[in-house]
Order: structure tokens, then C-alpha cells, then sequence
């Protein structure tokens, strides 16, 4: 155990907790926007930086990737913390201007568009996260999409801007976008997502589409049970 | 072209086997293509994909993400105009549009002919010959642009 | 070849290696490191080569590195039996012949060498070898010694001890010199504790930028749980501008070499990587070629000097990315993947390499080491600084009269940089700033002239030590343009992960484009000075960290440029091409015709021997007219 103080309240956490949950455990509420809580943190958003201090030092980091310890005095909204939130948010409103989810935030926060900082018409609603990518390779284990070229150029996507062959339709990396850029069209028997439409596969039981064919095609062939077997829906099984 | 495919595999085989198939040589493997191709063809890099049994999505984020690589064809001569900041304080900008007007290509293109390609390159570590160009690996020193029709004139034959 | 596995094995290879350092016949050394044959040493070598054979003469030729007065390359120098070593600077194939019918004659009558070496130093032996007796013969005695002109006078060569001076494919040599004699020493002598104790006295630091003690790093890595180790050498030098790794992989490998073996002996690791830049052919190479030599001598390999020990070193070439000289950075790319950095909370001496304790230093902290083993950490922590012990060297480069690699003590003061050893600015200019630390870095300005570089005292000013690179600036070199320069480089290699740095860097350089296009606004600097901040407190790694620096330093110290740029539309330096006109001086112009020949648009026209003019409308500023003007009659304002 960790005993730690955040924002001057006194906090004991279980050694490896980082400075986030620990904060919000104790209902002190701090910004996010690439942090997800079954998948692993990657650093890439810095919403939610805090100030540390352990003696005379202090120091920015983020409350996602480093954890409580002993001593640590936390302050999750200094001047500092403001800083870089706010230039965070005003560089988001200037990439991503049709986001829904960041002018949202930045209302909250009272960050305003810096008119210095030009419109960019090419970026969508994508804030590089990367949560959808850590979401294909790592949960469902497929990789179907990644973070190509670097720098201002970084972009996600299949390989070569193709149609993916990897992907299987599963559509988790549509769920788990916090600015739903990742467009999925659903028509009864057919999905669309990236590019490239999949059958649907229906219940065997109540005949609800349910499933991309390309999904359980892949599940039967990791899991070794067969597409037939897998051919029902969750709610009639 | 079946008989192309199985050469280009074979060819692409004996690239791994120099690394003995490590998934960690990816970079080294890649460079190496590059050496043979001149540039990434996409069909190799799907081959690299399957032979190395690395998902297609991260031989391509790694093909994109160093310098060195190029998923386009380029010309038989490479350009490269030096722009590290010894350089560029002697006036290595004006050298680069120079070889723009000269080739009527912009910096990352390929002529027409194929001959040249003009990239751009972050110091080549002869600060002390700046500003400086290099072709084909060959270091043109203290460059002028008077120089320029002459040299790339003897480049062209 | 056998193995050397002893002492006495040791001092037969260094024996030998005398053999061909000071030979008893005649030398000549061609300097062949990159610069050197683009230089064109390649030719001067081979015409020489040619020449040897044709007139069948006794005389050995040999390559080595350089001795770092790149301005004056080609060099070649020459060993005569009994006689000092002669320096000769920009020899030619034309000159090959010359050269070597005046040593036939025995007189220095057509070409002057422009300095003589009357002995030879060996640091790591800590004595010098006179050539010869050691007399200087009549005819040699107006040339100046090596310690006599003053690029080298003020110099101390540690971690440069051998470039230019051995084949950098000798290992005989390099032993000859006192290589291999530390790691002999460490291995069949001292504890591992003894070792990282010894480079702690030295107060050795880290020379890739970040200055942290590198015997402390060891203890840490020597400490740290997991029975698979590494040891790692950066040789990546992404700073533009600096080149002093390329020359020490290219001119001495071995130093560095060595200086890996004894530090894996020392915490702990049996496999090392060195992880070169991709525009460094040469170093890829003469590492290889070494790495190679040192296996076959069992100095790498199996059971080193027969103590148990195993330790080999594999080679890994980069693939164009500033980013991958970062240390998680340049593990990820180590693993095959693309070179991201990721946050340093959990540290890379615990889990670095495949998440394995993995120590990674520098090309020149690698090659202190040996000398720091064999002359002991007190020797060492006596040169140089109180908090930066012993020498950093430095590539001198931009405006400044003799370019070159200088390896001076730590704490020289910049003045005697730029003025003593550079030789000032040319061409009658006036000094502006010298920039260090690569793109993390800061100018300093003229006025900081006196201070005294070392890690510490670069740190207040501004700036920081970086990797070494100084670029020298004078009064046509503008300030704003420099820092645009710097972040537009920062925003392409950007590794994209992090919101301030891909996102903000990249606006500061829309700002900066701005300014230097003359559309400025009131308030930017103001506005770059606060997204400075956040960038540096928010960003994921030292990139984006350090990012913003070259413009506060800018801001700091040239802030009357900025706003001559946003308030007034001026370019004081006359380089933003929106701000500056070029004209013809009517007095001094002699109507040539030379700008109108060259220039591209027809904006320079004029009679012939009457005085020229510029038409602003059609005039590119493309800066070919002032290039190729012998009269000096272009302005710029
Ligand atoms: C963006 C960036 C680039 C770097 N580039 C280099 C480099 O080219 N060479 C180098 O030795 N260190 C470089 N460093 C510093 C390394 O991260 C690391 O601190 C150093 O190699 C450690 O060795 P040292 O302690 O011997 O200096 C860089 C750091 C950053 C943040
Ligand atoms: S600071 Fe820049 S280089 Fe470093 S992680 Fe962030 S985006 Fe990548
Ligand atoms: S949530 Fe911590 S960096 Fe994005
Ligand atoms: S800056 Fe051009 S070679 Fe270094």
C-alpha cells in the first residue's frame, strides 16, 4: 500500500495503482482521452497530466502511466496541469474541428479555438489515441489496422490504405473510439467498416444477424470450435 | 509471371535467411529489399508479411515510419541535399530550389525520365564541406549553384 | 591469428603494430574518413598508390581517420625515418607527384606541410614516442609544431586519442597505442564493483546530450534484477551539424569497442548492440571490419583473456529517424518495430532491451572508458570542470574559419573556441551566435562570449551540451530563421505519439513560417512563449520535451529580431526571402554580366560594362547572383 496525497486529501492505494484511478477511486476527477480501462495506458493524449512533487522537486506526468507512492503529494490541477490541458485541447479543436466529443470537453474546461492555429479539413474526427489499434492487436488479436508513416503524418488505418484482408468485421475498434471517427454501416445482413463490406451471419435460433462470418470464422479457427457451433447468438445461447 | 512471383520469393527468402528469419531484423531485412529493389514494392512487403509471419500492419507501420524507406520507385540517380543546420546556414535552401527548378521536380520526387530522384537528407555528417550534396552516394563538397547544371549533366550519360 | 589470451600475447600484437605505425621506411598517410574522400582523398590515395608502384619507391601507404582540421582535408601526412611527421593540408592527385619528388629531395620546397609533429602521443600510455632521435632537421624547423598552430594547441585528445593517427583497420595499432591494455587490466585484474567505482571517480558523463553519470548508470544496470543483460552504444548522432561519433567509429573503432567490453564486464551482460545512423557507411564498416579483428584475437567471443567472461557485439543499422537516438526509442527500434519512445517511468537499466536491464551510452562516453581504466578515475576527474570532468569534443562548424573536430577539456571558454581554435568568422563578418545541443539546444550569443562550456553552465544559459555541435553564426545568419529551421525539423521527426508535440510543434512552425514571411502578428511571441511550456511539461519524451528551446533561446536573446520581423517587416539578417531585396551596387559593379548569366528569371540584366540592376518584380531571391558575384556589388537588405 501507498500512502500519497491528491489535490490535499490524504489517499492510501494499492502499491502499482496509477495516480488516475487512485484519483478517481476518491472521486477526484481527472480528464482523459486514450485511457481505457482494459487496455493498457500508452501515454499518448496528455490530458491527464498532474503535478508531482516528492521533496523539493516536482514534475508533469501522466496520471494514466505513473503510479501512487508513499510520500507523493499529487496536485491534479495546478497552473502547470491547466497549461497543458488547455493547449491539448485547443490543438484538438484545431485538428479535429468536426468532433463533437473534443468541443464538448473544451466547453467544459472553458478552452477556447486559438485563432492562430488553422482549421485542418484532411484529419476527420481521429485524435491518434490509438486506442482502436491497441484494441485490434492486442484484444482481439487480429491487427488489422495500425499507425502508419510519423510525426504530423501519422495516421490510422489498414496497411497501404487498402481495404484490410486481416480484418473480420468485428467492429470493436468503432466501439471503442472516443471521437467516433471510425465510420461502421450496418444493414441487416451486411456490415461495412473500413472499407470493406462483410456478410453477416445469422442466429440459428432466432435468426437475428448478429455476427460478421469473417469473425466467427477467425474465432472458430483460434478456438478450434466450429462455425457451426458458434452459429448462435449470445442472447439465445 | 508465376515464374516471377516464385524468383521474387526465392530472391526474398535468401534476404531473411541472412538474419536467420528474426522477427527483430525486420529493419535490416527491409533495408536490404530496398537495396534490390531500389525501393518497397508492395508486393514484397505482403511477401515479407507472410515469409516472416509478421501481421502485414506492422511491416507496413515500420516501412513508413523510418526515412530511408520508399514505397515509391525512385530515379537512378538519388539526390540528396544536405539540410542539417551546418548546411543550412550556408544557404542549402537555395541549392534544393535551385535542383527543383533544374530537375522540374519538387524535393521527393522522380523525374519523368527516372533519372533522378531529389530527396532532402537531415546532415550527412560532413558539416565541415557545407554545404554539401550527395549523389549516388558520391559527396559533392562546398556546392554552388553554378555547379549544378555540370554535375548532374555528367550524372545523366 | 592467434588469440590473445595473455599479457605477453597482448604486447607481441602491440609490437607488431609498432611495426607499421613507425615503420622504419618511409609512410604516408591519406586521412580517409567520410569527409576526407569527399574530400577527394580517394583520388589522392590512389594517384599516390599509382605513383609508389610506377617508380617502384620504398615507401608504405597507409589510411587512417582524421585528426579533425576537416578544413584542410585532403590531408596527408608524412613519416620519414629519423624526421618528425609532417602534416600536409589540401594535397590533390595532381600534387601526388610533387609530394613525392620532394621527399626524394628530401626538401619542402613546392609544398609546405603546415605543421610537424615531433613526437607522438599515446594517452592511454601516458607518454609520448619521439619520432626518430628526436631532433628536427634544419629545413623543419620554420614549420610550426603541432602545439605550436593554434587549432591544436588548446586541444587534449581522449576519446580522439587515435583518429588520424592509426588505420582504423589495425587492431595492432590501436594496441600499439595502449588499446586493449584497460580492458586487460578490468578483466584480469578488478572486481566489477572496482571497475563501475573507477568510472565513478572519473565523474564521467554521459556525452550523448543528457550528461548523466555514466558509472552510476552501470551500478543501477549491475544492480537491477534479470540474468540476461545489455549493453548498448548510440551511434545514431541525429544532431545536424555534429559529427563526432562518425569520427571515432570511423577513425577508432576499437576505443569503442573496448570501452563496451569493459562496461559489459562490469554489469553483467554477455550481448551488445551498437545502433548506427544509416547516413554513416563508412562506420557501419570499419565497426564490422574491427568487430571482426577483435573476434579473431578472441577479445570478443568466448573466455576473454581466459577469465570465463563471454561477450559479443552485434551491429544495427538505423533507418533515418532523429527520434531513434532516444533511448526507448532506439530499443523499439532495436526489436524491429518502429521507433516510438514511451514513457520513462520504469527505466531502461531495469527494463530496457526486451524489457531486460539494458545500459546504453554514447559513442565517445564508450570511448573515454579504456583511457579511464588505464590512467584511473583521478586522472581523469582532473581534467576538465568540477561537475563536468574531462574533455567533450566538439564539431565546429557554419561560419567560422577553420571547420574541424576539436576535443578540448571541459570548461574551455567559448571564446577560445570560436576565436583561438576556430580562427573567428571569415570574410571580416561579425560574430553572432554559436548554436549547441542539436535541435534541443539554444544559441549563445555573443555576449555570453567568456563562458566556459561545460554541461552545467550551457544548461543556464539556455542551451545544453547536446551531442556536441556547435554551429557558428554571424551577422547574415537571422535568429527567427534558425529557430523555424529547428522546429520545422523537430515537427517531420516527430515520432507522432504525443498531442503537444506532433500537434504543437507543428503550430509553432506555422507561427514561425508566419514571421518570417512577414505576417507575423502582435501577440505570437507571447502566444510561442506559452505553447513552449506546455509542449515541455507535456510531452511524452525529451523530443518534445526539449523541442521548444531553440525558440525561447532565440526569444530570450535576439528578441529585437523577432520583432523587427513582426512589427516592422524586416529582415535584419536579410535571409526571410519575403523581407529582403537584393539590388546591384552601381559603384562597385563592372557590369561582367556574370549575375545576368546566372540568374534564372532575366531579373538581373544590363549592358555590358555598364553597372547592372535587379528588377525586384521578377527577382526570385535565389541568392545566385550574390553567389556567383566577384565583386562583391550584390546587396542584400
Ligand atoms: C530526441 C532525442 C535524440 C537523441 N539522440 C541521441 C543521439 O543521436 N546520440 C546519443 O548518443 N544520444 C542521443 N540522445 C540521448 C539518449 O537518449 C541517451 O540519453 C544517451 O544515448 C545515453 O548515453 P550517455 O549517457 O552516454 O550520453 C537523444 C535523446 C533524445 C531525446
Ligand atoms: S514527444 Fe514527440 S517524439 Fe516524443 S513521444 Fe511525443 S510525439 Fe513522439
Ligand atoms: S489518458 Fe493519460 S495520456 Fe491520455
Ligand atoms: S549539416 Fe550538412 S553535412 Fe552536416
Amino acid at each position: 500500500m501507498a500512502k500519497c496525497i491528491i489535490d490535499g486529501k490524504k489517499i492510501t492505494a494499492p502499491d502499482g495503482t496509477p495516480i488516475l484511478q487512485a484519483a478517481r477511486d476518491n472521486g477526484i476527477d481527472i480528464p482523459t482521452l486514450c485511457s481505457h480501462e482494459s487496455i493498457e495506458p500508452s501515454g499518448a493524449c496528455r490530458l491527464c497530466v498532474v503535478e508531482i512533487k516528492k521533496g523539493k522537486r516536482s514534475k508533469i506526468v501522466t496520471s494514466c502511466l505513473y503510479q501512487v507512492e508513499d510520500g507523493l503529494e499529487v496536485d491534479t490541477k495546478s497552473e502547470r496541469v491547466m497549461n497543458v490541458r488547455r493547449l491539448v485541447l485547443a490543438l484538438l479543436l484545431a485538428r479535429n474541428p468536426a468532433s463533437e466529443v473534443i468541443r464538448e470537453i473544451a466547453v467544459k474546461m472553458g478552452v477556447n479555438p486559438q485563432p492562430r492555429f488553422k482549421l485542418d479539413e484532411d484529419k476527420g474526427k481521429c485524435i491518434l489515441c490509438r486506442l482502436c489499434v491497441r484494441t485490434c492487436a492486442d484484444i482481439v488479436g487480429v491487427n488489422a489496422i495500425g499507425l502508419s508513416h510519423r510525426g504530423p503524418s501519422k495516421t490510422v488505418g489498414p496497411p497501404f490504405d487498402e481495404d484490410s484482408s486481416a480484418c473480420i468485421g468485428c467492429g470493436a475498434c468503432a466501439y471503442v473510439c472516443p471521437t467516433g471517427h471510425i465510420l461502421m454501416e450496418e444493414k441487416v445482413d451486411e456490415r461495412k467498416i473500413w472499407g470493406r463490406r462483410f456478410k453477416m451471419k445469422a442466429c440459428d435460433t432466432c435468426g437475428r444477424y448478429f455476427a460478421p462470418l469473417d469473425q466467427l470464422e477467425f474465432i472458430s479457427k483460434k478456438t478450434g470450435v466450429s462455425v457451426a457451433d458458434l452459429s448462435i447468438c449470445t442472447s439465445c445461447r | 509471371m508465376e515464374t516471377a512471383r516464385t524468383d521474387e520469393r526465392t530472391k526474398l527468402r535468401e534476404i531473411i535467411a541472412r538474419y536467420h528469419g528474426e522477427k527483430s531484423s525486420l529493419i535490416a531485412i527491409l533495408q536490404d529489399i530496398q537495396e534490390a529493389y531500389n525501393y518497397l514494392p508492395v508486393a514484397i512487403l505482403k511477401m515479407v508479411g507472410q515469409e516472416m509471419d509478421i501481421p502485414l500492419m506492422r511491416v507496413y507501420e515500420v516501412a513508413t515510419f523510418y526515412n530511408a524507406f520508399s514505397l515509391t520507385p525512385r530515379g537512378k540517380n538519388v539526390v540528396e541535399v544536405c539540410a542539417g543546420t551546418a548546411c543550412h546556414v550556408k544557404g542549402a535552401i537555395n541549392l534544393l530550389e535551385n535542383l527543383e527548378r533544374e530537375l522540374e521536380i519538387k524535393c521527393g520526387e522522380t523525374t519523368k525520365d527516372e533519372t533522378f530522384t531529389l530527396e532532402q537528407v537531415r546532415c550527412l555528417g560532413c558539416c565541415s564541406l557545407a554545404p554539401v550534396v550527395r549523389i549516388d552516394g558520391n559527396i559533392h563538397a562546398y556546392l554552388t549553384q553554378q555547379q549544378i547544371p555540370d554535375i548532374l549533366r555528367n550524372y545523366r550519360k | 591469428m592467434s588469440k590473445i589470451n595473455t599479457l605477453e600475447d597482448l604486447n607481441k600484437a602491440g609490437k607488431r603494430g609498432l611495426a607499421t605505425l613507425i615503420p622504419s621506411g618511409t609512410k604516408i598517410m591519406v586521412g580517409m574518413a567520410t569527409s576526407g574522400i569527399a574530400s577527394g582523398a580517394q583520388d589522392v590515395y590512389h594517384a599516390l598508390d599509382r605513383e609508389i608502384r610506377e617508380r617502384r619507391l620504398d615507401i608504405i601507404l597507409s589510411r587512417t581517420g582524421s585528426m579533425g582540421m576537416d578544413c584542410m582535408e585532403p590531408l596527408v601526412d608524412v613519416l620519414e625515418p629519423g624526421k618528425p611527421r609532417l602534416a600536409y593540408g589540401k594535397i590533390t592527385a595532381k600534387k601526388a607527384p610533387t609530394l613525392l619528388e620532394q621527399i626524394a629531395k628530401g626538401t619542402i620546397e613546392t609544398i609546405k606541410p603546415f605543421y610537424r609533429m615531433d613526437e607522438e602521443e599515446s594517452i592511454i600510455l601516458g607518454k609520448s614516442k619521439r619520432y626518430g632521435d628526436g631532433s628536427v632537421p634544419a629545413y623543419l624547423k620554420e614549420i610550426p609544431t603541432i602545439k605550436e598552430i593554434p587549432f591544436y594547441a588548446k586541444q587534449v585528445k581522449i576519446a580522439t586519442r587515435n583518429c588520424g593517427l592509426i588505420d582504423p583497420e589495425s587492431i595492432d595499432e590501436y594496441i600499439a597505442k595502449g588499446g586493449y591494455s584497460g580492458l586487460y587490466k578490468a578483466i584480469t585484474g578488478m572486481k566489477p564493483e572496482a571497475i563501475i567505482k573507477e568510472v565513478i571517480a572519473s565523474g564521467l558523463r554521459g556525452r550523448g546530450g543528457g550528461g548523466f553519470p555514466a558509472g552510476i548508470k552501470w551500478k543501477t544496470c549491475r544492480e537491477a534484477k534479470g540474468d540476461v543483460k545489455y549493453v548498448i552504444c548510440n551511434g545514431d548522432e541525429g544532431d545536424p551539424g555534429a559529427y563526432m561519433d562518425r569520427s571515432v567509429m570511423e577513425g577508432d573503432p576499437h576505443s569503442v569497442i573496448e570501452g563496451m567490453i569493459i562496461g559489459a564486464f562490469a554489469i553483467g551482460s554477455h550481448d551488445g548492440y551498437i545502433y548506427v545512423r544509416n547516413e554513416y557507411p563508412l562506420a557501419v564498416a570499419n565497426l564490422g571490419k574491427a568487430i571482426e579483428k577483435a573476434r579473431e584475437y578472441g577479445l570478443l567471443g568466448k573466455n576473454i583473456f581466459n577469465s570465463g567472461f563471454d561477450f559479443d557485439i552485434r551491429i544495427s543499422k538505423g533507418a533515418g529517424a532523429f527520434v531513434c537516438g532516444e533511448s526507448t526509442a532506439l530499443m523499439a527500434s532495436l526489436e524491429g518495430a518502429a521507433g516510438e519512445p514511451r514513457a520513462k517511468y520504469i527505466h531502461t537499466v531495469e527494463h530496457g532491451l526486451w524489457n531486460r536491464p539494458s545500459n546504453l551510452n554514447n559513442v565517445e562516453t564508450w570511448a573515454n572508458v579504456p583511457a579511464i581504466l588505464t590512467r584511473g578515475g583521478k586522472w581523469f576527474a582532473g581534467i576538465g570542470a568540477q561537475n563536468s570532468t574531462g574533455t567533450k569534443v566538439f564539431s565546429v562548424v557554419g561560419k567560422i574559419n577553420n571547420i574541424g573536430l576539436v576535443e578540448v577539456p571541459m570548461g574551455t571558454p567559448l571564446k577560445d573556441i570560436v576565436y583561438d581554435i576556430g580562427g573567428g568568422v571569415p570574410h571580416g563578418r561579425k560574430f553572432k551566435a554559436v548554436q549547441t545541443g542539436g535541435p534541443s539546444g539554444g544559441c549563445i550569443p555573443e555576449k555570453l562570449i567568456d563562458l566556459r562550456v561545460d554541461f552545467d553552465e550551457l544548461w543556464k544559459a539556455g542551451s545544453m551540451m547536446g551531442s556536441g555541435g556547435m554551429i557558428v553564426m554571424d551577422d547574415r545568419t537571422c535568429m527567427v530563421d534558425i529557430a523555424r529551421y529547428f522546429i520545422e525539423f523537430l515537427e517531420s521527426e516527430s515520432c507522432g505519439k504525443c498531442i503537444p508535440c506532433r500537434e504543437g510543434v507543428r503550430r509553432m512552425r506555422d507561427i514561425l513560417e508566419d514571421i518570417c514571411a512577414g505576417k507575423g502578428q502582435a501577440g505570437d511571441v507571447e502566444l510561442l512563449e506559452t505553447m513552449s511550456q506546455a509542449i515541455i511539461d507535456g510531452s511524452l519524451c525529451a523530443l518534445g520535451g526539449s523541442a521548444p528551446n531553440p525558440v525561447l533561446s532565440t526569444i530570450r536573446y535576439f528578441r529585437d529580431e523577432y520583432d523587427a520581423h513582426i512589427k516592422e517587416g524586416r529582415c535584419p539578417a536579410g535571409v526571410c526571402k519575403a523581407l529582403i531585396k537584393y539590388s546591384v551596387d552601381s559603384e562597385t559593379c563592372t557590369g561582367c554580366g556574370m549575375c545576368v548569366k546566372v540568374c534564372p528569371t532575366g531579373a538581373a540584366r544590363g549592358e555590358k560594362k555598364q553597372p547592372h540592376v535587379i528588377d525586384e518584380a521578377t527577382c526570385t531571391r535565389c541568392g545566385a547572383c550574390l553567389e556567383s558575384c566577384k565583386f562583391d556589388a550584390i546587396n542584400v537588405k
